[in-house]
């Protein structure tokens, strides 16, 4: 079995707090289990022995108060634990968003929409499988440890045959956890899988329905779904014969330790070498000799997919890390250069750039071109400031981007990413989404200046047509020109634009590069594109070699081109 | 009650498991109860030292319940998820039924899966409802009046008391935890599927909002949303501890009741001493049957609101149905709107007004229109996914309303623009087209769609996996196998919805180019927002705001 998980201990300081009182608990709820059957014991043998009511008073308001308290204690460790679980989660929610949006440097191009749709999901949804681990399986824990333990030591002092008797059948514990943690669990955990892939296809099904529908085939499916859902219950029960065995042994040591001591109990008390009270209290104890940990493998396969779902944050959380910024303020630049920059690739065992020179001037437009995978967008990346490089520097006339404030600096950039973002919001939020506060008219003038305006005038809501998760379909096309308004409204001083022709029919390309060519002058423009030949403004071609795996390339060279 | 009265309509579990399912339950418990019941009897009766052979029924009755109550636990477990499987692969199957003449969604509500997939876990919760909603309350229901009447036989008063313990601890602290979790249950679902969405967005687009300076405000609003989620978690867990406390305490109250009633009726010799034992442990065993309800109590509303999603599927109106009596497929003719009109559905779209179109055999033409147009409403009144609300549509001169769906749909195929690939082979994704088509007919379609020498570079050719929703193939394949698709199912009329709608320019205009070369005699009607695909055809008609104009 997986114990807690280290990661998730030390960065939660909540759940130190919430096992240490788990462990208080446990031992105060031992306490009062034992307690408890000393009473209810004792109560039975002033009745055997006709005692007075007098004497029963006091006994049943003390059990009323163990009982009280036995409540108490399970309600407060069930509160603490989910408590617990609410600000693990939501500690780790923030710590998520903050590694994503400082730490500033996603290494790979944005998670594909499938990933960051799963992560999401665990971090909401988590929650509740985290509490079943931190308010049942923690607690079990301990109890599972201390409760059988008080009750050997119990029947110890009371009576040592019957403590022998429990001895004996103890060691089906250990069989018992080889059943959980060997071919039970596993296979228990692959016909989890199967009922995961079940959903699949059942979704795969349903989302392609009208495909289905159009060529007849939506009913024939239907009995398909029938037919894997009979495969997949009989797959299923074979597994759980096997693994619902495990609880099986446990119940039959329970039910035969408790026949066993019930019987010995009554023939040494028939020989009169034992008291009814110390008989009754071994009786009382035996079940719960084996009780515990009867739940504890029950909530252990209930609380895996909460250390899942952690899990799966911490990866990500572990993947980020932040650069502390610098606090220079980059005032009017006129020149901002790569200079020998080289970023070291870790997932391809190579280089994404290798001592690459770019120099970009106000004024200047110039194409990055090169075979895809040679580090174009993590060029663009170096000159936003979302990644550091690892040799060489980003030199803002002469001074290192590191040692500057970085918001500052992206305050003067425009930037159209390779896949850009739709949020969920209206087109109008889209755009404006680096100055909400912009008038109506300043994004109605980027979103014509994009080439975009005529396809929101078309929509029945216009600029108040809600797009992304959700929202309605937009075509690849219009959605990189929705981004390319949402990078000029600003008026950047630096435009990057990665690929922005990608997607446009022949109409739209002619709409862009003329809006290039308008917002050129002044700034500096960096266009990443496979093909120049689009751009109707003067530039300059700079071509990046695809870099190999290990042998270094030098600097490249810079050809002058200009457009027709 | 009203949507579990539903569900078990709808998924028919078989009656004579349901009862086999709660008897071994009820005996499951009950075993148990008989074993501490008989053990506490049995070492009171010794403590007067009788003779041993005076024992012996009792001796061999707690062994026999010691060895009957686990056999009979593992009978119940395995029989009551059988019977939650099978019906869970009912309610499965019964869903895809009810959403094949539903889907696509007209609403529009689902653009993005997310509707469906909830609704897969909706399906999925229907187990649940079986293995701790329906099976557990029946088990306690017939555990519990055993226990009762051998309880009341002994000693009517402690009867009484462990009848209103029973009936506490199972009936009263459940509802009270579903009162407690009611306010709050559809407030939670609301709050966490809004935290879901800014996740995603942040997780998405976090480089944008970091360039943009938006990334402060994405942060507040995840915070605020984050702080809600967390109050109403607190909430529910103070709630779950609560009832967790109650339960404990009315069973430890009730034990303690049944004992005090019996040490007042031995005193008065009402109740024979060797019973004081028995009785209490009858009772603390008795617990055992209710105290899975309060658990799942606190979350059946979330479950039964599942159950209802997936009622509610069967209980909307399909968009369109087959007539009682359909009219006979006509023979070839032309496909024609008149003057086609049909109402939006939401603010977003704009319906389509008086729209005439006539496709005559052999016709090459262009719809040309941007999003929201209305271009893919026309497509799916074409095959019949809906209906209009003014005007007909008519196939070789038959009104399509007294056509059958299945005949509508062989004579005009849509190829439309969320074709989807099948998490199966590229031959099945193919063969669904026409799945008695001959293995030489599906090779044809898929090299008539240019895919032979993309296929023979596969190790595996045609039975290579395309992945989850076509994850594995290009954008361009994608199209082409939807293409390959609809050139195999072989009808007159094929009706092509942005084909090229995830491919880059150059791919665009040669996949065009290639769909109309592959279906040479085919009536081919393309629907685009690109202008330069259009000019490939004859003839160019332009939808507007829901309207027709020749172009």
């Amino acid at each position: 079995m997986r114990a807690l998980d280290r990661r998730l201990l030390a960065r939660a300081r909540s759940i130190r707090v919430a096992l240490g009182v788990d462990v208080a608990l446990g031992l105060a709820a031992t306490g009062l289990l034992i307690a408890q059957a000393v009473i209810v014991a004792t109560l039975v043998v002033v009745a055997f022995d006709g005692g007075r009511p007098g004497e029963v008073w006091p006994l049943l308001a003390a059990l009323a108060v163990v009982v009280a308290a036995r409540a108490a204690l399970s309600g407060a460790t069930e509160t603490i634990g989910r408590h617990a679980a609410c600000r693990v989660m939501s500690d780790l929610r923030l710590a998520l968003v903050a590694s994503r949006l400082t730490g500033g440097a996603p290494a790979s191009p944005p998670d594909d929409e499938v990933g960051s749709g799963e992560i999401a999901t665990a971090a909401v949804a988590g929650v509740d499988a985290l509490e079943v681990y931190l308010a049942r399986y923690l607690p079990q824990v301990v109890l599972s440890v201390t409760v059988p333990v008080a009750v050997l030591a119990t029947a110890l002092v009371l009576d040592p045959t019957s403590a022998a008797i429990m001895l004996v059948t103890l060691p089906v514990i250990p069989v018992f956890l080889a059943l959980v943690g060997s071919s039970a669990g596993t296979r228990a955990r692959e016909r989890w899988e199967a009922l995961a892939r079940l959903s699949d296809h059942v979704l795969d099904v349903l989302r392609g329905m009208p495909t289905l529908r159009a060529y007849n085939r939506g009913d024939a499916q239907a009995d398909l779904v029938a037919q894997s859902g009979e495969r997949y219950r009989q797959g299923t029960m074979q597994v759980l014969r096997l693994s619902f065995l495990s609880g099986a042994v446990l119940d039959l040591a329970a039910t035969l330790g408790t026949a066993l001591v019930a019987v010995t109990v009554g023939v040494r008390l028939i020989g009169g070498g034992l008291t009814l009270r110390a008989g009754l209290v071994v009786l009382l104890l035996t079940p719960e000799l084996y009780a515990p940990l009867r739940a504890l493998g029950t909530l252990f396969h209930a609380s895996t997919d909460g250390l899942a779902a952690a899990g799966r944050i911490l990866d990500v959380l572990e993947a980020g890390s932040s650069p502390p910024a610098g606090e220079g303020d980059p005032g009017s630049w006129q020149l901002v250069e790569l200079a020998g920059v080289t970023v070291e690739h870790p997932d391809r065992g190579g280089a994404a750039l290798r001592d690459v020179d770019i120099e970009l001037v106000r004024g200047e437009v110039v194409v990055l071109t090169g075979p895809s995978g040679a580090g174009k967008s993590t060029a663009a990346a170096l000159l936003l400031g979302l990644r550091r490089p690892d040799a060489g520097a980003v030199l803002v006339d002469g001074r290192d981007l590191a040692t500057l404030d970085v918001r500052e600096w992206r305050r003067r950039i425009g930037w159209l990413p390779q896949r850009p973002t739709m949020f969920r919001g209206t087109v109008r939020e889209n755009i404006a989404l680096g100055d909400p506060a912009a008038s109506a008219e300043r994004v109605a003038a980027a979103a014509e200046l994009a080439g975009v305006g005529d396809v929101v005038a078309e929509l029945p809501r216009g600029y108040d047509t809600v797009i992304g998760p959700g929202g309605r379909g937009l075509s690849a096309g219009e959605q990189r020109r929705i981004a390319l308004a949402r990078a000029l409204l600003p008026e950047p001083e630096l435009l990057v634009l990665d690929e922005p022709f990608a997607h446009l029919d022949r109409e739209s390309t002619v709409v862009v590069a003329r809006a290039i060519a308008r917002v050129a002058p002044g700034r500096a423009v960096l266009v990443i594109d496979h093909d120049a030949q689009l751009l109707t403004v003067p530039h300059r071609t700079v071509e990046l070699p695809r870099v190999p795996a290990t042998q270094p390339v030098h600097s490249v060279a810079a050809v002058a081109a200009v457009a027709p | 009650m009203s949507t579990l009265a539903g569900l078990l309509r709808l998924t028919r579990p078989p009656l004579g498991r349901l009862a086999l399912a709660v008897t071994l339950g009820a005996v499951a418990v009950l075993t148990g109860v008989g074993l501490m019941t008989l053990a506490g009897y049995l070492i009171s009766r010794c403590a007067e030292q009788p003779p041993v052979l005076s024992l012996t029924v009792a001796i061999v009755g707690v062994r026999a319940f010691g060895i009957s109550r686990p056999i009979a636990r593992y009978a119940y477990r395995l029989v009551s998820h059988d019977l939650a499987l099978r019906s869970l692969a009912g309610t499965r199957a019964a869903a895809v039924r009810s959403l094949a003449g539903r889907l696509p969604d007209r609403t529009g509500t689902d653009r993005d899966g997310d509707l469906l997939s909830r609704l897969v876990g909706d399906v999925d919760a229907v187990q649940d409802l079986y293995l701790r909603g329906l099976i557990p309350p029946l088990v306690a229901l017939a555990s519990g009046a055993v226990s009762v009447t051998v309880a009341a036989v002994l000693l009517p008063a402690a009867g009484v008391v462990l009848a209103a313990g029973l009936v506490a601890g199972g009936v009263l602290v459940p509802m009270l935890a579903a009162a407690l979790t009611r306010s709050t249950a559809s407030r939670r679902v609301t709050v966490r599927a809004e935290l879901t969405t800014e996740l995603v967005d942040v997780l998405r687009g976090a480089p944008e909002l970091v360039v943009l300076g938006a990334d402060g405000a994405a942060v507040e609003r995840i915070e605020r949303l984050d702080a809600e989620v967390t109050r109403l978690g607190r909430r529910d867990a103070r709630a779950g501890g609560m009832i967790e406390g109650l339960s404990v305490l009315v069973a430890g109250l009730t034990t303690a009741g049944v004992l005090a009633v019996s040490v007042w009726a031995t005193a008065d010799h009402r109740l024979d001493r060797v019973l004081v034992a028995a009785l209490t442990l009858l009772a603390a065993a008795a617990f055992e049957a209710v105290a899975p309800l309060p658990p799942a109590a606190l979350t059946l509303r979330a479950t039964l609101e599942s159950a209802r999603r997936v009622l509610e599927i069967g209980a909307t109106p399909p968009s369109v149905s087959d007539p009682a009596h359909p009219v006979p497929p006509p023979g070839a003719g032309p496909v024609v709107l008149d003057a086609v009109g049909l109402e939006p559905q939401d603010a977003d779209g704009w319906g389509l007004h008086d729209v005439d179109l006539t496709l005559t055999p052999g016709d090459r033409v262009a719809l040309v229109g941007r999003s929201g147009s209305g271009k893919t409403t026309l497509a799916e009144l074409l095959v019949r996914f809906l209906d209009p609300d003014a005007g007909r549509v008519l196939v070789a001169g038959t009104d399509a309303r007294e056509l059958a769906q299945h005949a509508v749909r062989q004579r005009i195929s849509l190829d439309g623009q969320d074709a989807y690939l099948f998490a199966t082979s590229i031959r099945e994704n193919v063969r669904l087209a026409r799945p008695d088509a001959e293995e030489g007919a599906v090779e044809e379609a898929l090299r008539r769609a240019r895919l032979g020498e993309w296929m023979s570079g596969l190790p595996q050719g045609a039975d290579t996996l395309v992945g989850e929703d076509g994850a594995a193939v290009s954008g361009g394949e994608r199209r082409r196998l939807a293409l390959a698709r609809a050139l195999l199912a072989d009808a007159p009329v094929l009706v092509l919805d942005e084909p090229t709608a995830h491919v880059d320019r150059p791919t665009a205009t040669e996949l065009v180019q290639d769909v109309l070369a592959a279906a040479p005699d085919r009536t081919v009607l393309l629907i685009t927002h690109r202008e330069d695909e259009a000019r490939l055809t004859e003839r160019v008609m332009r939808l507007r705001r829901g309207r027709i104009t020749p172009g």
